[in-house]
Order: C-alpha cells, then sequence, then structure tokens
C-alpha cells in the first residue's frame, strides 16, 4: 500500500508516493536523499537518527513518515544558516572536539538543539541525563558534554 | 611554534562536513541501478544444513538473485584467510579449518551466513530472505571458553578438541623455579569479558561490477582498504587486484571490528558480477551484534613470584582464549604475540611464561578489538601487581615503585625491547593529580556516611606502532606491516598528501595536515590529507594498534623530506648556489649565510615549468612516494588511578574521580589526543562496568543482541576525567611519537577492577562489575 505524504523539511515543501511501511528516516534518506541523518541501530536506542518535528527531537526510524505528514521537519542539513554559517550548536561541537567519526554526531547535535529551547542553563549533570538516549562510542562525552554547554550559552 | 604545526591544539578539518550532514559514509553512497542484498543467516548456534529451498523465495516481487555456500563452492571459491600464523608448542601449525563465505553443510555459529539474496530493493531481499527456508539439524553447540577443549562436541572435524593452538612463550622452567624459591606467590583467577565492538556506524558495503573495463569497486566500511584488497583478491576471489577499488570512506568508527575480511562484502563481489549489478548491504545492528568480530574473551590464572621486598622474581600466566567459531583476520596473533609479549609490564620480571590454548566455539569470531591483546595483558599484570601488593602489605603505589624498569633500552623476558620511558613520573604526577594522599581521609569520610570507598592503580604498557615486518615476519604475520604516503606538491604551492592509514575518527585530516604544514612552512589551509581509497592512494596497511601517527606519518615526513631534498636542488639552480649551501626553514630556501631566497611556492612553480631548470640533472615536477618500516615499536606507557564509591546496600558503584597519565612521546595536537583518551577510557570503564556478551550457555543464542540487553556507555554512565601527559620521545620515528588511540582502554579496566576489589574487600570481581555483581560480593564478605 502506497500513501501520498507531504511535509515540509529544512523549509522546502515535499511530497511523494511511498510504501505505508516507509518510516521517516527511509524518506529523509532514501527518497529525499538527505544522508546526513544516520541509522544506528533501527530500534530507537542509540539516537543517530534524531531529527526535529515540529520543534521537538524525535528519533525518526521510530516514526512512520506518513505520520510526519503536515508537519516542519529540520535535519542536520538545516541547521546551518544560508550563507554556510554553521548553527553555534554545531559551532561548538566542532570548538570543543565533541565528535570523532562523525557518525552519532547529527543526531547528537539536533538532540543537544531541542535541549536549548527546553533547558538553556542546562548543568553538566542535566546535559548528560539529556543525552542519555544518544550513544556515542568515541569520545567518552566529556567534550560533548562541553561542547553542549558551550552551546547553550552560544 | 606555529600557530597550525606541530603541537598545536587546532580544531579539525574534517568536522564541518560531519556537523553539517556531508559526511559520505557507505550507506550514503547509491549507485546508479542499485540493488540491495540481506543475508540469511544460521538461527541456529550449530547445525547441518540438509537442504536449502529458495524456490519460492526467488519468484518473490523484485528478486533478483538467491545464492548459497554451494553455489559459491562450486566456483571453486575457498574461504577466508587468517593473517598470522600461530605455532604450536611443539612446532606444528595451528589447526586452520576453512572459512567459507557462505555457509557450506555446516552453520557453526548464530548469524553464520547461509545465502546471499539480492533484490531491487533492501525490504524485498529482506522479506525474500525470510522465505528462503533451510533444513537444519541442529547439534550441541560449544559455547564455555573454559571448557571448550572438554566438549563432546566438535566445531570443526578438523579440530576434535576444538583447539586451534597451544602456545607457549618465554622460559617457563625460569619461572618455576622463582615460582618455588618465592617468598611468597600471589595467584588470581581472572575473566576478560567478552565485548561487541558497536562502531554507531555498521558494518556497510556497495560492490560493482564495471563490465567494460572487467573491473570491480567495492565501497566498504573499513579501516585498510588496501589489505581489504590484498585478501580478498589474492586469497579468495581470485580477482586480479588491478581490477579492484577498495574505497573505505568516511567511516563511522571501528575500533578494530572493521580491520578485517568479513564474509558479507565478499560475497557482495563475487555476486556484483553474476547479477550485473551494483549490490549494497548494510548491516542492521542485531546483524553488527551477531557478525562483526568480537572482542577479548580470556579466561586466566596468573602466579606472581616475589622475594621478601615485594621484587617481582617470576610470572606465570596460562590463558584460555576463545577465537569463536572460524579465524577472523588476525584471531591467532592477539591472545599470542600482542598478548603475551606485554607481559613484563613496566617491571623489571626477571622471568614471564605464559601459556595460551585457543579454542574454537559455537559463538562470533572473536579478533583485534582496541587494545587487542594488550588491555588483556594489562588486565593480567596490573591485577596481580595490585593483588600482590595486597597480600604483601604494600602500599600499591610502593610496589610498583620497587619494581619499575627504569634504565632504556630494556629488553623484557617476552621478547621486547622498550627504548625509553618514565614510568615513575607517570605515576608520581598521576598520584598528586589524584590526590592520592588525601584518600584515607576521604575513605573515612565516604564510611561515615555510610559507602565504601576505593581507589584502584593501573600502570600499563602498550606495543604500538605496528610493526617491524621482519620482526612481525618471523612471529608469523604474513603481511607486512609498513606504512606508505605521498606528497604531492602542485604548481602553486599546494599540496595533497595521500596516506594509506585510514581516519575513522582520529581526525588524520587534521593532524597529518598539521605535520605537513610544520614541516613545509605552509598553512595547514594548503594541505589536504587524502586516504581510504586504494584507486588513489599507491598503498597502505591500514589503520589498527594504534599505528596511524608512528608509521603512516613518518612515512609522509619521510615523503616530506625527500621534496625538500628536491626543492633544494631546484632552489639552488634558481639561486646559482651549491645544493649544499641551501638551507630551508619556515617555507622559504635560502643560500645559508646570505638573503638570497626563493619561498615554497616558487620551487614548486618551477618544477611544474622547468624553463630554468637543470633538466639535464633533475626530472621535473614535485611528487615523492616514501615507504616506512618501523624498526621496533613504540611503547605507550602510563598510570591511571580510579577512585570509587560503592553504595553497599545497592551495589551501585560511582567513579568518583579517575585520572590518567599517559607517555605518547610529542603530541602533534593535544585536543585530539585528549579526546582519543576520553574515548578508550570510555570503552575500558564500559568493558569493567557495564558491557559483556553473553551466549546462552546451552544452545549458543547470543542473549545480548540489542541495546536493551547489552549495556553500553551513555553520557549519564561516566565522569569527567582527569588526563594529563608526561613526555618521553620515542627514539626511533623522526617525530617522536608513539601513539595514543588504545591507551585509555587498555590502562582503566584494572584500575577500575582494583579500585571495587579495594572498597569492597574482594580479590576479584567479574567484569562488568553490575551492582548485582558487586552487591554479592558485598554479602560474601559481611
Amino acid at each position: 500500500m502506497t500513501v501520498n505524504v507531504t511535509m515540509k523539511v529544512n523549509g522546502k515543501s515535499v511530497t511523494a508516493d511511498v510504501a505505508a511501511s516507509t518510516t521517516l528516516v527511509e524518506f529523509i534518506r532514501e527518497h529525499l536523499r538527505l544522508t546526513g541523518t544516520h541509522v544506528g541501530c533501527n530500534t530507537a536506542q542509540c539516537g543517530a537518527c534524531t531529527v526535529h518535528v515540529n520543534g521537538r527531537a524525535v528519533k525518526s526510524c521510530n516514526m512512520l513518515a506518513a505520520q510526519a505528514a503536515g508537519a516542519e521537519v529540520t535535519t542536520i542539513e538545516g541547521l546551518a544558516a544560508a550563507n554556510g554559517d554553521m548553527h553555534p550548536m554545531q559551532a561548538a561541537f566542532k570548538e570543543h572536539h565533541g565528535l570523532q567519526c562523525g557518525f552519532c554526531t547529527p543526531g547528537m547535535v539536533m538532540s543537544a538543539c531541542e535541549l536549548k529551547g527546553k533547558m538553556p542553563n542546562a548543568t553538566d549533570e542535566q546535559i548528560r541525563e539529556a543525552l542519555d538516549g544518544n550513544i556515542c562510542r568515541c569520545t567518552g562525552y566529556q567534550n560533548i558534554v562541553k561542547a553542549v554547554k558551550a552551546g547553550l550559552a552560544a | 611554534m606555529k600557530a597550525d604545526g606541530i603541537g598545536a591544539r587546532v580544531t579539525r578539518k574534517e568536522d564541518h562536513r560531519f556537523l553539517t550532514g556531508n559526511g559520505q559514509y557507505t550507506d550514503d553512497i547509491t549507485l546508479p541501478h542499485q540493488s540491495y542484498a540481506a543475508f540469511v543467516r544460521s538461527p541456529h548456534a550449530h547445525a547441518t544444513i540438509n537442504s536449502i529451498d529458495s524456490k519460492a523465495a526467488a519468484a518473490m516481487p523484485g528478486v533478483l538473485a538467491i545464492f548459497t555456500g554451494k553455489d559459491i563452492a562450486a566456483t571453486g571459491i575457498g574461504g577466508l584467510p587468517c593473517g598470522w600464523l600461530i605455532n604450536n608448542k611443539d612446532g606444528s601449525p595451528m589447526k586452520e579449518p576453512p572459512h567459507h563465505i557462505l555457509a557450506v553443510d555446516k552453520a557453526r555459529y548464530v548469524g553464520d551466513q547461509v545465502a546471499i539474496v539480492v533484490a531491487e530493493t533492501l525490504e524485498q531481499a529482506r522479506a525474500a530472505a525470510e522465505a528462503v527456508e533451510v533444513d537444519y539439524g541442529v547439534l550441541p553447540a560449544v559455547v564455555n571458553t573454559a571448557t571448550a577443549s572438554k566438549a563432546k562436541a566438535s566445531v570443526h572435524d578438523a579440530a576434535a578438541d576444538n583447539v586451534c593452538y597451544v602456545w607457549g612463550h618465554g622460559d617457563g622452567a625460569a619461572v618455576d623455579k622463582a615460582l618455588a624459591s618465592a617468598h611468597k606467590v600471589s595467584t588470581l583467577d581472572i575473566v576478560n569479558n567478552r565485548l561487541i565492538p558497536n562502531a554507531i556506524e555498521p558494518r556497510a558495503a556497495n560492490a560493482a561490477y564495471d563490465k567494460s573495463s572487467d573491473s570491480y569497486t567495492l565501497y566498504v566500511a573499513n579501516q585498510n582498504p588496501h589489505v581489504e584488497r590484498l585478501l580478498m583478491c589474492a586469497f579468495v576471489l581470485g580477482i586480479p587486484e588491478h581490477k579492484m577499488r577498495v574505497v573505505a570512506p568516511d567511516v563511522g568508527g571501528g575500533f578494530g571490528s572493521k580491520i578485517f575480511l568479513y564474509a558479507e562484502e565478499t560475497v557482495l563481489v563475487w555476486a556484483s558480477k553474476r547479477v550485473g549489478r551494483p549490490i549494497k548491504w548494510t548491516a542492521d545492528r542485531m546483524e553488527s551484534f551477531l557478525s562483526d568480530a568480537h572482542g577479548r574473551d580470556h579466561v586466566t590464572r596468573v602466579q606472581m613470584a616475589m622475594d621478601a621486598n615485594g621484587k617481582f622474581t617470576g610470572m606465570k600466566v596460562i590463558t584460555t582464549a576463545n577465537v569463536g567459531a572460524y579465524l577472523s583476520t588476525f584471531a591467532s596473533c592477539v591472545p599470542t604475540i600482542l598478548y603475551a609479549t606485554l607481559l613484563a609490564g613496566q617491571y623489571t620480571t626477571p622471568a614471564v611464561y605464559c601459556e595460551v590454548a585457543a579454542v574454537f566455539t559455537n559463538t562470533a569470531p572473536v579478533d583485534a578489538y582496541r587494545g587487542a591483546g594488550r588491555p588483556e595483558a594489562t588486565y593480567v599484570v596490573e591485577r596481580i601487581v595490585e593483588t600482590a601488593a595486597r597480600d604483601m602489605g604494600l602500599d600499591p603505589a610502593e610496589i610498583r615503585r620497587r619494581n619499575f624498569i627504569t634504565t632504556f633500552p630494556y629488553a623484557t623476558p617476552v621478547g621486547l625491547t622498550y627504548d625509553i620511558g618514565d614510568y615513575h613520573a607517570c605515576l608520581e604526577k598521576a598520584i598528586k593529580l589524584a590526590d592520592y594522599a588525601g584518600f584515607p581521609a576521604r575513605q573515612a569520610e565516604a564510611k561515615a556516611r555510610g559507602k565504601l570507598r576505593g581507589i584502584g592503580f593501573s600502570s600499563y604498557i602498550e606495543a604500538c606502532g605496528l610493526a617491524p615486518s621482519n620482526v612481525a615476519g618471523a612471529l608469523g604475520a604474513r603481511a607486512g606491516l609498513f606504512e606508505a604516503g605521498e606528497v604531492r606538491v602542485h604548481p602553486t604551492g599546494k599540496v595533497t598528501v595521500f596516506t594509506g592509514s585510514h581516519s575513522h575518527g582520529q581526525g588524520h585530516e587534521t593532524t597529518f595536515a598539521q605535520v605537513v604544514a610544520d614541516k613545509l612552512g605552509i598553512p595547514m589551509d594548503d594541505v589536504d590529507i587524502q586516504h581510504g581509497d586504494t584507486g588513489k592512494v599507491l598503498f597502505g596497511m591500514g589503520t589498527y594498534g594504534s599505528r596511524s601517527l608512528a608509521v603512516g606519518g613518518t612515512a609522509i615526513v619521510k615523503a616530506v623530506d625527500k621534496v625538500i631534498a628536491k626543492g633544494k636542488k631546484i632552489a639552488a639552480h634558481l639561486l646559482e648556489a651549491a645544493d649544499t649551501d641551501i638551507e630551508f626553514k619556515d617555507g622559504v630556501f635560502k643560500v645559508a649565510g646570505t638573503d638570497k631566497n626563493v619561498p615554497f611556492a616558487n620551487v614548486a612553480l618551477t618544477a611544474y615549468v622547468p624553463h630554468n631548470y637543470p633538466l639535464d640533472k633533475l626530472e621535473p615536477g614535485l611528487n615523492e612516494n616514501a615507504f616506512y618500516d618501523p624498526t621496533n615499536f613504540t611503547y605507550p606507557a602510563g598510570t591511571h588511578i580510579c577512585e570509587v564509591e560503592i553504595d553497599p546496600d545497592t551495589g551501585k558503584t560511582e567513579i568518583v574521580k579517575f585520572t590518567a597519565v599517559d607517555d605518547f612521546g610529542n603530541i602533534i595536537n593535544p585536543m585530539i589526543v585528549e579526546g582519543q583518551v576520553h574515548g578508550g577510557l570510555a570503552q575500558g570503564i564500559g568493558q569493567a562496568l557495564l558491557e559483556g556478551c553473553v551466549y546462552d550457555a546451552e544452545s549458543g543464542q547470543l542473549l545480548t543482541a540489542t541495546y536493551m540487553d547489552y549495556a553500553m556507555p551513555r553520557a549519564d554512565d561516566l565522569p569527567n576525567f582527569t588526563v594529563d601527559t608526561h613526555v618521553t620521545p620515542c627514539t626511533h620515528n623522526p617525530l617522536g611519537v608513539k601513539g595514543c588511540g588504545e591507551a585509555g582502554a587498555i590502562g582503566s579496566p584494572a584500575a577500575l577492577m582494583n579500585a571495587i576489589t579495594n572498597a569492597v574487600g574482594a580479590r576479584d570481581i567479574a567484569m562488568p562489575a553490575t551492582p548485582e555483581r558487586v552487591w554479592r560480593a558485598i554479602q560474601a564478605n559481611a
């Protein structure tokens, strides 16, 4: 069965006929070819696929594309300014070496950006707790926490 | 110091693409006419494959082809090779049963590949894979490491007792004598728990055959594309090496698990010509758990003999190592060459003997995982050293001080020659940073609150910079371990560097650019580092064993030296001086003692526009290659100190402070080095506190096959680390570097377990030290 889905992704309206079982991350990666959003587990445990749906951080492997119909979706590709300047959270990750292999990074940054709206003055401990749904195998998290703190303050 | 040169804390060149979603990992690559593969995997740990019926599956929508092990065997394809020969104590070779790229007749672990389905879409491939009917005859499974050699079942007919080899290293007679005449012998039985690497990018491959050139291109998440190509072409598929290009693009973490030649990508390449379409496969997470090569899995008894002063006089180590169902690429050398040779640790122990029995079991293959043999060695040494201190009533720092090696070079009784180090300096710095002197007061304060505090040390050493090829060859390596680099200076003075090392998080594009920019006196932005493509890079042995900078970086430096040497000849011609009078400094060639000079970019332009050029003596162009084969291993070493507080009611351990002081030799980029240490510590602490691969003892089913069952360290599981360095430059490479990628994972488990056993008063607690295990140990002591 196919369904027609229309949504706004990174400010642009997109529409497609997709299999009803298509997940949001499949839609983003395979239909829109926005491959910055990654799949690490497909079971909503690693957070690599985190995007924003109507401003909320969502694990896009665990949501059907059809469920996002009509929504405003932001992926990692949609964060930087039109002139290419990185979002302050992206810049903070670079400045504080908050990434190594880069695979979990887009999801980590999207989760951190959501935190900016919810807890702009989060402590280290609160940041660690808030990032509990995003696994990083490379960094040991210390520099991620540093980066998020700086990104929240920027 | 140049602002972006050697030693500078420069942010990374690669970060912009990763942070903006422009990284390109294997699964991000979709080729024209792409098709997709799914593997049929054995649901049984040990079973005969009586028949495979794929008729119904083949008729399903979108299915292009289905191949079984028999289809592949019928084309004369052999199995995956093992890259290292280990001999038994009696000199006979290890058992090397065939490792078919799709199982033939028998499946030997849960997840063993039985068939491949290729279809138009991934969904179609997966649906058809489920419809392939395999008639299995379930057999008893061999699961337990310690008892595998006594099991009734055999994983391979060629190894009826499941023993791959029994290997010995060191002077056993001298050690027995030391044990017999010791003032005291400390003994410990320990298990190094089995781990699943879990790079967040799952393994992936995309293979394409091009009819017009009769050649293949393989994109693969891999740490060493040239090794992958060599092994696949020369030892398995018989494809001429020049007809295969292997690209390892951005790779999302490796930790060892992406070194190896795996069955999946080999089958993909084989099938791509038959299907006539590019075929992509990306593991889902459960496939990663089931089929990525696992790490560790040792069962060990260690005995340390001491004199009355706590001086070590001999150490005996008897280990059983699980290699899983088949020998993975470097499986045989990890629990031997990379393990027993490190058992002297930082100490003057005059006699060390190690015996290792490697056993086959019906579990996933076990191979190198961050540290590979060296974490296991450190765990043995540092746990027994701490235990020995307790048995002797000595302070754990003091027993180390009494036994440290202090003169270099130092030849250990297990075959290595440490070139340099200062073990006292690292220990004392760590003691200061950890405020060891204040520990008794903190322990008393915790006790008043009803908590248990403990502190533990680990003074590790590792052999990195793998490896002198002749030494490795004499020890059984079936490959060289040099590295290659190319420095291509463009006419405008911009530079592209090609390296055989591979970056999958380590930041080579930054570190290597810093080195080249520093040496050539040009801005770092003028230097690009290329890696991971056999079509671009002349050769390479890849990245593992903390070798990239020490070996790969040195190859680049050697090529830079050649560029400068040639540049001097060109400059001499331009400046009408003798070659020997030209100096090169800060990007300028200069006639010594004069102000006559020509900048690097002008020399580069002259090399490519050779109008005024010594064409009779010198070729045009400025492009140099170098291969570098190290003369020794490098020996990073350091001391980690961990302090924990345990709630006796719940058994929950909190790391209140973790201090690491490491000697990595000279440091190119301190920011990147700290990041490597943090990441290594997270994996070591993960091993000690959280992670543990569990197979059902009877059925051989993997019980920890999802992130709900296998505890990965998350942000709120870990503390902030206190890290520092003490530098003794490596004596045998021009950068004086040793490597930093594995130290954290090597040193930390012993420090943590020494701290926990100190807090609880237990001789041993098995890793991972879950609250349940710790609580039970507290109850046993009560």
